[in-house]
């Protein structure tokens, strides 16, 4: 009996500090944050960082922590990124953070519509409904193009000032700002919900989902709220998108662009939420880097990596950053005395 | 009243019959196992009761209400739980992650997600409590993978046991365990809290013997006998069954 | 209609030739292959070199596209998919991606982005008059080619020796590596053929299909469309489910111009959410 109060307090103790921030994460925000004095002169290149890294922590949502294969992510950004144009163009929401919100509900809506499908049926169902409701849906942009601007894209948006005080200018500065603050508290969100009773039960779910039935979780019921959630992510990176550069096209749909995130997911590492952060600017600097090199066959050489990381092994490339970032972490936390098992900065959902 | 009951339950695959005519009525804190050769139709049985399986005619009432119709994760939530015969555990999570889900979903805080694991002390006390009965607090921050197979079968229980069941299925619990673990096991069985009903696989006569008050044979998908260990041992039926050896514990 | 009923036959029966292979490395591999329209593109590519400017004759391009792009599809099995049989769907997904997005990017900087046209025999252009009825010749040489191919598919599959291995194979792998079936060439041999298929799909189709280097991301969903409709577990599945699709997206687009594309994404939905596993799928687990 005497060694209940120990053990008590042990549990208790762990579980409190589970959840909180790592040196390491609040050193990454404040940097993240500085960046917006220390790079004045990249503030387009950063904000597409920032919108893309969000799109990603929506696919790690459900691909890292739910085990759910997505190609079709780019439905809810394009639904998304055209409703925020479509109303801003024709004055029905004038303030952009209202119009910002709405169209991630829309995404989510979708989402929500969509969740049944895609929970039914393997892996191949998963990806065909996925990639079908996208592409679907960039057809419907097409056909309708008296409303869209189909191929030429959506025309005449002007997005009025943030809250009607701060106005968007030439030089990306206020995208910026706006694109990295919804991108935080996003990531917030998300990180309240991964450490979650919730959360924990949706890694039990990818883990065994037989298990987690057997315990009393409503597995499917779980999947349809982070899969709404994920949804309603990627429609607020998608109206980000649209809002920061006043247009919005029919690429928003392409197989490109859910593509390109699962390569971003990759890079960074999935199911510890800085994956998609991380991914997006390393993959914007090869990108740009590619790019200045050969600018029309870019694709060639995503292809290529693509090809590179599978053959290698993606848990291989896994193990690596995994390690990589195991060093690093265990060199944040050094100041403060944990149990050595609690070396990474956020649970490791491998 | 039983708290559990089957009623003329019967599973058929094609034109095999995996179980057949199945009546049984286990009562409250019951230790009731469930025995018969290979290939008898005790884990469908089990897969039946628990829900991972539909029945093709007959029904089961849990306390009395007709369960037949339920979805797993409904039965556990009326207070049904079970163990598998090969572990079904989360491998990257750890003992006391793997607790703590059960327990958080149990107290209801589930869906929240919002709040942080671990922020209600009733949550806390439950998990340091069911760690304690099960022997796994010197593993509990290991990851689940790398356990020995003795605690990870430990806390295959552990975690049907942190749903609080009332009635708890448990599949040939003791399978697989090497005999250094072995004891640790049994102990652990044996001190189950007396109002949980029991209903018990298993292959390990030694185990069957001390632990059961009443006992089933299952040949062929139908029951073949039911009744007190003494009778179950002595009748020369279940001897021919089993070959004979392993009764004359 | 009945001109839209025989125009959606030969589109279907078209999609089949170019899907079959899909169908069956699905089934037999359990292995995911988006790259497959990329095989299809390269067979209608090579038709293009070789009937447009290297002057062979159309008859003679057909098979050699079917050859050159088996041979390319066993030398890739060989060389790249076998490594990755084994992996997750999500690898293979990414994989496959991979190798579309290099396909394209290399069609794109070697032969232009434009669409290509491959110069059809004159005896093959203009339609017959039978009944009211219009039937494009070409269109009528799709439907006798890909018939002729979809009999000898059937007939191979049930009366040759290959073709029982190959059933073998898709049933249980394991249980037909013991009866000491040499399942890594059935493998080889069948990712081979079904390339070679897709090559000829590719050649034939690339006049009603449209060719240029999008191809493969364009017409990937069709032919996944095919193969979840169809099932994989059979050749008739996907052949049905295809005559349906060309059938259903020819009358769609004729009868409802706006929404006509729409009618194959229904169908598709409806089916998966009605029956997973396809509409002729034996309802076997896997």
């Amino acid at each position: 009996m005497s060694a209940m109060v120990p053990l008590a307090d042990d549990v208790s103790a762990f579980l409190a500090r589970r959840a909180r921030w790592s040196p390491l994460e609040i050193a990454f925000w404040i940097f993240a944050f500085a960046t917006i004095w220390l790079f004045p002169g990249k503030y387009l290149i950063m904000k597409d960082t920032a919108i893309l890294a969000l799109f990603a922590l929506s696919l790690d949502l459900i691909l890292g922590y739910a085990g759910i294969i997505s190609l079709g992510q780019a439905a809810f950004f394009g639904l998304a990124g055209y409703f925020s144009g479509l109303v801003a163009k024709y004055g029905i929401i004038n303030e952009p953070v209202i119009a910002l919100v709405l169209s991630g509900l829309v995404a989510a809506a979708l989402g929500f519509v969509t969740s049944f499908l895609v929970l039914r049926g393997s892996d191949l169902t998963r990806l065909m409904v996925t990639l079908g409701v996208s592409l679907m849906l960039g057809e419907l942009a097409n056909r309708y193009s008296n409303i869209t601007g189909g191929a030429d894209g959506l025309q005449g948006v002007t997005i009025a000032p943030i809250l009607g005080l701060l106005r968007f200018d030439l030089y990306g500065h206020t995208s910026y700002i706006y694109s990295l603050i919804v991108l935080f508290i996003c990531f917030v969100i998300a990180r309240r919900i991964v450490y979650s009773p919730f959360g924990l039960s949706l890694r039990s779910v990818k883990g065994n989902a037989l298990r987690a039935a057997a315990i009393g979780i409503p597995v499917k019921w779980r999947l349809v709220a982070i899969y709404t959630v994920s949804a309603g992510i990627a429609g607020i990176a998608g109206a980000l998108l649209t809002q920061t550069t006043a247009f919005c096209s029919l690429d928003v749909f392409s197989l490109d662009r859910s593509a390109d995130l699962l390569l971003v997911l990759i890079i960074g590492g999935t199911g510890y939420l800085y994956g998609g952060l991380i991914g997006a600017v390393i993959y914007k600097f090869l990108q740009d880097w590619i790019a200045s090199l050969t600018p029309q066959y870019w694709q060639f050489w995503i292809g290529l990596v693509l090809v590179v990381i599978v053959l290698v092994g993606r848990d291989r490339v896994e193990r690596w950053t995994a390690a990589l970032r195991g060093a690093i972490a265990r060199l944040g936390t050094r100041l403060m005395a944990r149990p050595a098992s609690l070396g990474s900065a956020a649970p490791d959902g491998h | 009243m039983p708290i559990l009951e089957t009623i003329r339950l019967e599973k058929r695959f094609g034109g095999i019959a995996a179980a057949h005519d199945v009546t049984l009525a286990i009562e409250q804190g019951a230790r009731h196992a469930l025995i018969g050769p290979n290939g008898a139709g005790k884990t469908t049985v089990i897969n039946l009761l628990s829900g991972v399986l539909k029945p093709t005619a007959g029904s089961i009432l849990l306390e009395g209400r007709d369960i037949t119709a339920l979805e797993p994760h409904q039965r556990v939530r009326l207070g049904m739980a079970r163990t598998f015969q090969i572990n079904q555990l989360f491998l990257d999570l750890t003992p006391l992650e793997t607790i703590g889900l059960a327990v958080s979903e149990r107290l209801g805080s589930g869906a929240d997600w919002w709040r942080l694991v671990g922020s209600k002390p009733a949550v806390t006390d439950e998990i340091v409590e069911i760690v304690e009965r099960f022997r796994l607090a010197d593993v509990m921050h290991e990851r689940t993978a790398i356990l020995p197979y003795g605690k990870q079968r430990l806390l295959e229980i552990a975690l049907a046991f942190s749903c609080r069941p009332r009635v708890l299925l448990l599949d040939e619990p003791a399978a697989g365990v090497p005999e250094a673990e072995r004891q640790e096991l049994l102990a652990t069985i044996a001190a189950l809290p007396a109002e949980v009903t029991v209903l018990l696989i298993e292959h390990d006569m030694d185990l069957v013997f001390s632990f059961a008050d009443r006992i089933s044979v299952l040949v062929n998908g139908s029951l073949f006998v039911d009744g007190a260990p003494e009778e179950v041992a002595r009748d020369p039926r279940v001897k021919a069954v089993y070959l004979g050896e392993e009764l004359d514990a | 209609m009945l001109t839209i009923l025989f125009d959606g036959i030969a589109y279907g029966m078209l999609l089949f030739v170019l899907a079959c292979g899909l169908s069956v490395t699905l089934g037999l591999m359990n292995f995911i292959n988006l790259a497959h329209g990329s095989f299809a593109m390269a067979g209608g590519y090579c038709t293009v070199i070789l009937v447009n400017r290297m002057g062979i004759p159309f008859a003679l391009g057909l098979p050699m596209a079917f050859l050159a792009t088996a041979v390319l599809g066993g030398l890739f099995e060989r060389t790249l998919y076998v490594h990755v049989y084994a992996r997750s769907h999500l690898d293979q997904v990414l994989f496959t991606i991979g190798l579309v997005f290099m396909s394209v990017a290399a069609i794109d900087y070697t032969m232009g982005s434009s669409q290509q046209f491959v110069q059809i025999p004159e005896a093959l252009q203009g339609q017959f008059d039978v009944f009211g009825i219009g039937m494009g010749k070409y269109r009528l040489l799709i439907i006798v080619v890909c018939g002729l191919l979809t009999v000898a598919l059937q007939l191979m599959l049930t009366k040759t020796r290959f073709g029982s291995r190959l059933r073998a194979a898709v049933d249980d792998q394991r249980v037909a590596r013991g009866l000491g079936i040499n399942v890594g060439a059935v493998f080889a041999i069948t990712f081979a053929f079904g390339s070679g298929l897709a090559g000829l799909g590719g050649a034939l189709g690339a006049e009603i299909l449209g060719l240029d280097p999008t191809f493969p991301l364009k017409y990937m969903i069709y032919f996944l469309i095919v193969v979840t409709v169809g099932g994989t577990s059979s050749i008739t599945g996907p052949f049905l489910a295809s005559i349906l699709l060309g059938i259903g997206d020819v009358a769609g687009k004729y009868y409802v111009p706006k929404l006509g594309a729409f009618v194959i994404y229904t169908i598709m939905i409806v089916v998966l959410l009605l029956r997973p596993q396809g509409l002729f799928a034996r309802s076997t687990a896997r």
